[in-house]
């Protein structure tokens, strides 16, 4: 696998779990010659005052991204749909508990 | 020897050694190999001083003469220190370090694992504690040990001469006087013996995975045990002491 390289070895990418059930939400990036050491290292960097349940950590070369040159053609047209909003439908009288 | 003053030498040897390992490995801070390793090192640092406050408080709490975790951690003298010959070794370069608490930590790991039933409470809740910590920083150091070893053929061959070279100070370890009989009558202490059939068995198990000979038993160096050091420790303490010596009414 030939991630991105510099001078500390490969960078991973961090996703901590602050809790059982919530999602693993982006924290920021380590570097580690292979997994078990960026997770180590993303325990001491990210965890250590208690931030976490759970730690994934991923080559930062198997993450696809979109590109911002691509924004337009991904982004814009959801735009002018307001219908795909559940707040553009009118509630019928007398229904509860939506 | 009454079992309390037996139980307060005990306290400094863990409290003195967790103490002086933890001021080694702040001398990583800020020159670490890589900014991660850095952080990782200073962290294990900070779980060693932790420890060392429990222990060297719980010792001042048993003498009952108003002495503080302070007071043991900067106002004693070379030759009153108990800890380890081991955790007192300079740290080299990272492959030393990666050594020295690799052997130091598995050693804290079956301790403190053992000492989780002991019948003082007080050891008892210190060991439960800080094994957690110290099974990682025993993870951490066996997952580098199996790096370099098992790594390019420069680091395989320094790891090597770092385990080589400071193998002559692991004898000092299991060694026992009258306190550990003492204490290990009242169930509050373990035998030393048993802690080294389990690191032995750790020690061989992660030289194995990294391709490393385990060093011959020769000649072992001992002096934890009657408060006897190498000659790094004089300096370590030096730096250690010099801003409460200093200036004896600074507060944190």
């Amino acid at each position: 696998m030939s991630n991105i390289k510099d001078s500390q070895g490969d960078v991973w990418e961090v996703f901590v779990q602050s809790k059982p059930g919530l999602p693993h939400k982006h924290a920021g990036s380590v570097h580690a010659t292979d997994k078990e050491m960026a997770l180590q290292n993303a325990r001491d960097m990210y965890t250590r005052r208690n931030e976490g349940t759970c730690l994934w950590v991923v080559p930062l070369n198997a993450i696809v991204s979109s590109m911002p040159e691509d924004s337009g053609s991904f982004f814009d047209p959801a735009d002018d749909k307001a219908y795909r909003h559940p707040t553009h439908y009118i509630m019928p009288e007398g229904a509860k508990h939506i | 020897m009454t079992t309390k003053e037996a139980l307060i030498n005990y306290c400094l040897r863990i409290g003195d050694t967790s103490l002086i390992l933890g001021q080694r490995m702040s001398e990583w801070c800020s020159n670490g190999p890589i900014l991660e390793e850095d952080i990782a090192m200073t962290n294990i640092a900070l779980d060693h001083i932790g420890q060392a406050r429990t222990m060297l408080t719980y010792a001042g709490e048993l003498e009952g003469k108003g002495r503080t975790e302070d007071d043991f951690a900067y106002k004693r003298h070379e030759r009153e220190y108990y800890n380890s010959l081991l955790s007192e070794r300079p740290n080299g370069h990272f492959g030393d370090t990666v050594a020295r608490n690799f052997l130091q930590s598995a050693y804290f790991y079956h301790l403190y694992s053992a000492l989780s039933s002991s019948k003082d409470n007080m050891i008892a809740a210190h060991a439960a504690k800080s094994l957690k910590e110290v099974t990682y920083h025993l993870r951490h150091s066996a997952e580098w040990v199996v790096r370099l070893g098992d790594g390019t053929e420069e680091s395989k061959e320094k790891i090597q001469t770092s385990f080589d070279e400071i193998w002559e100070y692991t004898g000092d370890l299991f060694e026992m006087n009258e306190v550990d009989d003492v204490l290990i009558k009242e169930g509050i202490a373990i035998n030393q013996t048993e802690i080294k059939a389990k690191w032995d068995k750790t020690v061989d198990e992660v030289l194995v995975r990294a391709k490393l000979q385990r060093p011959k038993d020769a000649y072992m160096h001992s002096g934890r045990l009657n408060a006897i050091h190498s000659e790094y420790l004089g300096h370590l303490l030096a730096e250690m002491q010099f801003l409460p010596r200093a200036y004896p009414d600074a507060k944190w």
